[in-house]
Parts: structure tokens; sequence; C-alpha cells
């Protein structure tokens, strides 16, 4: 078990290298920042001053040194647009990102997860055909679209629900959060619609697809043989073993979420890193978009390892004990 | 039934169907058939007759699209297969007992053996969590587990095949019931494990007076273990007698073939002799006797009717040669 977390965390740690090492690469996409940053009536001898004093003359490997440390304390530089430290701006807008990917993805979990198994369960009910064809239009419809239809809908036609923005949003700490307040709360729901519904429809689907195979097996036959109950059947055995597959698309879809929220905070003008980070592209702001992308490696990283220890939790197989496995 | 007593299990007429694309299957076909209590009945045939059908029918799970579509069940002289949904699972591994197959894949991985047997004993006995945890230990032991107050917490891949299938027959046994069904119960495992299983079921069978129908297509444990043995071919019996008459004097051409063809040790023989061709597929039976067309010993009548089963020496047979 232990052996097994430190391997993890050691793949992570060569997957977050080269995660920074294509974000550090970016820089040098652009052009000489040194030209950026000088006027362009500069001498040649500024702009070798200019290069030395930052560092730019060294060898390449002793620059991503000096990158790669100074990342790993959170310091990214500073932002080209806006002059502020990026770690700072990132730690604004990291809240309002958390708070609607994981709104969207407990949605997605708590609505997609019953209606998988009751579609799976009441397989020629007429509600059961009806939802599945109704994910399929989740699954189809981009998330702008839906995003824009449910603010037409919700915002401009029944005016019940903002159209942009986060609502009131009170400290609680250095976190910002809309959780809690009324406004705040009313805000996150139709950005929250928005980037759950996808995940939502293909957790539903994935969980009725699991449960049809699980209710196949032979144990699930034999529990039918021993007299228990639909209820003992259904959840306690059949639900828990579909749940394997379904923590590794939830997972990934996490990641996904927090990714995709690119499109929805842009749709919603919801103040998150994604809105940052599409702005940074927009100025060419390559310490943003390079700490951004280390960010997003760092969650992916991190929910992968949360994943695969979820796993031994669930699946006592995996528990690998020599001293028992294998007793005859 | 030779019996004076009433049979514990009657199977009267049981005709199942699955209703297919391509039109209706029948693939049990009129067979009747009674277990005494404690009396162990083998059912032999080669894959696809019926005999797993039969027994699914018995416990009343036949997946559909298949279904009963005729016939009647009865257990105590009361009918279970038109019992409500909630009736029959109350008998289900109360009064009826199932064993199948794959020890394998028969146990759900993800709990402890003894999870699954205190929520099978606390389903269908009136126990505290402490006292099914008791029983489930003595059943474990009973079964043969060694140290089962420790195993009892263990996962089932944490067993070896036979040992699995040992807890299988402890799941089944475990609120003794009066009748197991078990479904080739040593198919799947080693030929050195099988003969222990066997004699395991036997031995628990006997002491708790419990009724066993025994599917199989394996003569050598039928021989050994059954009282009464039911040979059937494409849906239908075509031969009911005490195991000693079905095996040393087979009267239905079938079972002549059957047991020809199990080898026997020191007989030194160029060629097991073989049934020529093959069962026929469901929506191909042949009129008349579905053997017919693989009869040595077929004429004309064997063609056109269906014989049902009559008295043929000291067992019945479905089968022309023995008709008046």
């Amino acid at each position: 078990m232990i052996a097994f977390v430190i391997r993890r965390l050691l793949q992570g740690v060569v997957v977050m290298l080269v995660v920074g090492f294509i974000a550090f690469s970016l820089f040098n996409f652009v052009g000489d920042p040194v030209a950026l940053m000088l006027p362009p009536e500069a001498t040649q001898a500024d702009r070798q001053a200019m290069r030395e004093s930052l560092g730019l003359d060294r060898p390449f490997m002793v620059q991503f040194a000096t990158f790669v440390g100074h990342a790993v304390q959170g310091n990214f530089g500073i932002s080209l647009r806006l002059g502020r430290p990026v770690s700072a701006l990132l730690a604004e807008r990291l809240p309002a990102t958390l708070e609607l990917a994981i709104v969207a993805a407990a949605l997605a979990l708590l609505v997609g997860i019953p209606m998988g198994v009751y579609t799976g369960l009441k397989r020629n009910a007429w509600f059961s055909r009806f939802l599945l064809t109704a994910s399929l239009i989740g699954v189809s419809l981009p998330t702008f679209l839906i995003g824009i239809f449910l603010i037409l809908i919700f915002a401009v036609w029944l005016g019940w629900l903002p159209s942009f923005g986060r609502g009131d949003t009170v400290m609680v700490g250095p976190w910002s959060t809309g959780l809690l307040t009324a406004s705040g709360l009313k805000a996150l729901i139709l950005p929250s619609i928005t980037l759950g519904l996808f995940q939502l429809t293909l957790i539903m689907r994935l969980v009725r697809a699991e449960m049809l195979e699980v209710l196949r097996t032979d144990y699930i036959k034999f529990a039918r043989a021993r007299g228990l109950t639909n209820r003992a059947i259904h959840f306690g055995h059949a639900l828990r073993n579909t749940l394997v597959p379904v923590i590794t698309i939830t997972g990934l879809q996490l990641g996904a979420i927090i990714a995709f929220a690119i499109i929805t905070e842009t749709v919603f003008q919801w103040p998150g890193m994604g809105l940052l980070f599409i702005q940074a592209v927009q100025f060419a702001d390559i310490p943003v978009m390079a700490a951004y992308l280390c960010l997003i490696g760092f969650i992916f990283v991190v929910i992968n390892l949360a994943v695969d220890l979820l796993y031994y939790f669930v699946d006592p197989r995996l528990r690998i004990d020599r001293a028992q496995a294998g007793g005859h | 039934m030779s019996e004076a007593s009433r049979p514990l299990l009657e199977v009267r007429n049981l005709r199942v169907e699955f209703t297919t694309r391509r039109g209706t299957l029948t693939a049990i076909d009129d067979v009747s058939l009674a277990i005494a209590p404690g009396e162990v009945l083998g059912v032999v045939g080669e894959s696809g007759a019926g005999k797993s059908i039969t027994g699914s029918a018995i416990i009343g799970l036949i997946e559909p699209p298949g279904r009963i579509a005729g016939g009647e069940i009865l257990l105590d002289g009361q009918r279970i297969d038109n019992l409500p949904a909630e009736a029959m699972r109350r008998i289900r591994g109360r009064q009826i007992g199932a064993i199948f197959q794959d020890p394998l894949t028969s146990l759900n991985p993800l709990y402890t053996v003894g999870r699954q047997l205190v929520e099978t004993i606390q389903t269908h006995l009136a126990m505290n969590a402490a006292q099914a945890r008791e029983h489930a230990v003595g059943l474990l032991k009973e079964v043969g587990i060694p140290a089962a107050e420790r195993r009892i917490d263990h996962y089932p891949h944490q067993f070896s095949g036979g040992m699995r299938q040992r807890v299988v027959i402890a799941l089944a046994l475990c609120a003794n019931p009066r009748l197991v069904i078990a479904d080739e119960p040593t198919t799947a495992l080693d030929v050195s494990i099988q003969a222990q299983i066997i004699q395991l079921l036997k031995r628990l069978c006997r002491e708790h007076g419990t009724a066993v129908m025994l599917v199989t297509h394996d003569m050598g444990v039928i021989a050994e273990t059954a009282d009464r043995v039911a040979v059937m071919y494409a849906g239908r019996l075509v031969e009911v007698g005490p195991v000693q008459e079905v095996i040393h004097q087979p009267r239905h051409p079938y079972t002549e073939g059957l047991m020809a063809s199990i080898p026997a040790i020191g007989q030194d023989v160029e060629k097991l002799p073989q049934i020529e061709g093959s069962m026929p597929r469901l929506d191909a039976i042949p009129k008349g006797c579905a053997f017919n067309p693989r009869c040595p010993k077929a004429f004309a009548r064997c063609r056109e009717e269906r014989p049902e089963l009559m008295a043929a020496g000291a067992t019945c047979a479905a089968c022309w040669l023995h008709a008046g």
C-alpha cells in the first residue's frame, strides 16, 4: 500500500515535470521576451544587459531548473497584462472555479447515479426510455449552447436567475465563497447545470450499462437463489460492483469539468480561472498561461491519485495481502 | 412414485418456452418428476437438454425471455410456480437452496464470505448479528473450512476454487432448506477436488435430511451419489428409474448410448462407443421421438408418434420398444 502510494507520487512528479516543461516552452514560442519588454529604440548593449539580468543567457536546462524551482514555491512571475503576481491572480480566481466545478460534479453524481440505477433496473419502463433519449441531448449538445438556452429561458424570459457573474461573495479566511449568500447560490445554479449536464448524462449512461452488466453475473443470480431481497441485491450487491468504473470516469471527468469550465465561465462571465485563462490567451499573457497549465496538470495528478486510493476501499481484490492470499 | 409418503417436490407436465424473434422455442416439454424428502435425484443429459432450465424453473428464476408456459410445480403439495415474487423469494434459500456451477463467480467479490453468510442467514432466520455470525462460523466448520473463525473475514478471492465451492454450499444450506438444487456443482473444479465436494454435499444432505436435485452430465457422480436418476434429451424426460437399474440395464436407446460411452477401468477398447450425430436444436426437433434420427433401433412408429414415459422393467422409459 505505502509502496504503491510512493510509486504513484513519483509518477506524479514525472508528469508534473513534463507539464512544467511544456509550460516553460511556451515562453520560447512567442518570440524574444526581451524585445517585448524593452522599447524598440533600445541598443544592443541594453538588450544584452537585460538578458543577463533576467538570466536568459544561461543554458536552457539551467533556466528550466530555475523555473521549476520558482514554480514549486508558487512563484510564476508577473502577469504581462495585469502587472500583478500570477500566483495572487490564480489564488483569487481558484475558489470561483472550484466551487462551480464541485457543485457541478456533485449534481452530476447525485442525479446521475440514481438515474442510472433506475434506468438499469427498469429497463423497459417508459420513463427510463424517456431518460435515455433525453440523455442523448445532454451528451450531444455543446456546452455553450446549453448555457445560452438556459440564460434565454431562466434569465431572459422568466427572469428568475441571473445571467452572469457570481453574485455576492463572502470571505471565509482567504477563500471567497458564493455558497453562503442567496444571490451567490442563485448565480451558481445555471452555470453548474451547464457544466454538469454532460457529466450527468455520461454518468447515468455509464451506471446503467454497468448495472445491466453486473445484473447478469453469476453472483447476482446466486444472491437471488439465496432469497435475498431485491433491495439488498440491487443496492448492496449490484451497485457497489458498478462503482469502480464510475469512480474512474468521475475522477477523469472532475478534471475535465475544471478544464471545461473555460467555456462555461466565458458564457456566464464567471470570474474563475477559465475566464482568466481565456483573457490571458487573447493578450498572449504567457506567465498566466504557463501557471494555469501547471495548476490544471497538478489537479489532474491529485485526482488520479485520489481515484487510485479509492479503488483500494471499494475493491478488496486490489488490497494485496500476501500473508492471506491464495490460502487453501 | 413408489414411496407411500407425499413427495417433497413434484413437477407436473412442466413446459418452458422462450419467445424469440423467430418464434417460440420449447426448451422443456412436458417434464414430470418427483423428489421424496431426503432423496437424491440425479438429472443427466447433454448440454442443452434442459437440465439447468428445469432447476431454474423450480426456484422461479428463469431469465426472460424464458417463461413457464404450462404445468405446475408443487412443494409439499402447495403450488409454487404461480406464487407472487415476494412469496417465492421467501421460499428460495429457506425451503429450496441452490448451488451453481462456477464457485469462482458465485460469490460477490467485494464482500467477505462472512458478510454474505450473515446476510443470507438474517434474511431467512430470526437471528441477531452475533448469533448469525456464530451460525456462519459453525457452517464454515461443517463444510470443512479450516480456521473458520479467521477465514470468515476473508474475501472470496482469498479462497481456492474448492474452498469457494464449500463456501457456496454453506450459503446454500445456511437456512437449512429441505431441497437443494445443485447445478453441475463440480464441473468447474479440479478432478481431484470434485470427489471431495460431492462427498461433502452427500454427507451434509444426509445429516440434515435435505433432498437434492443433482444436475450433471457426469455419470460417475450420479452413480456414486444419486438414489434415482432422470435422463433428459431435447427438453424431455426419456428415462427415470433407480440409479443401479438405469446404469446397468438402461431401457431407452439414448441411455444405453450414454452408458456405453463411459469408459470402464481395465477395459481395453480401441475406440469408445459414441452416439452418432448430435442433439437437435430447439427449433428443429424431429417429429415423433426426438431421438429417432440417431437411434439404432428406430422403427416406423418412432418417426410418427411421440412416446410418453411407460413402464420398462424397473424403470420408466419414453420409448416405443416398451409399448404394450
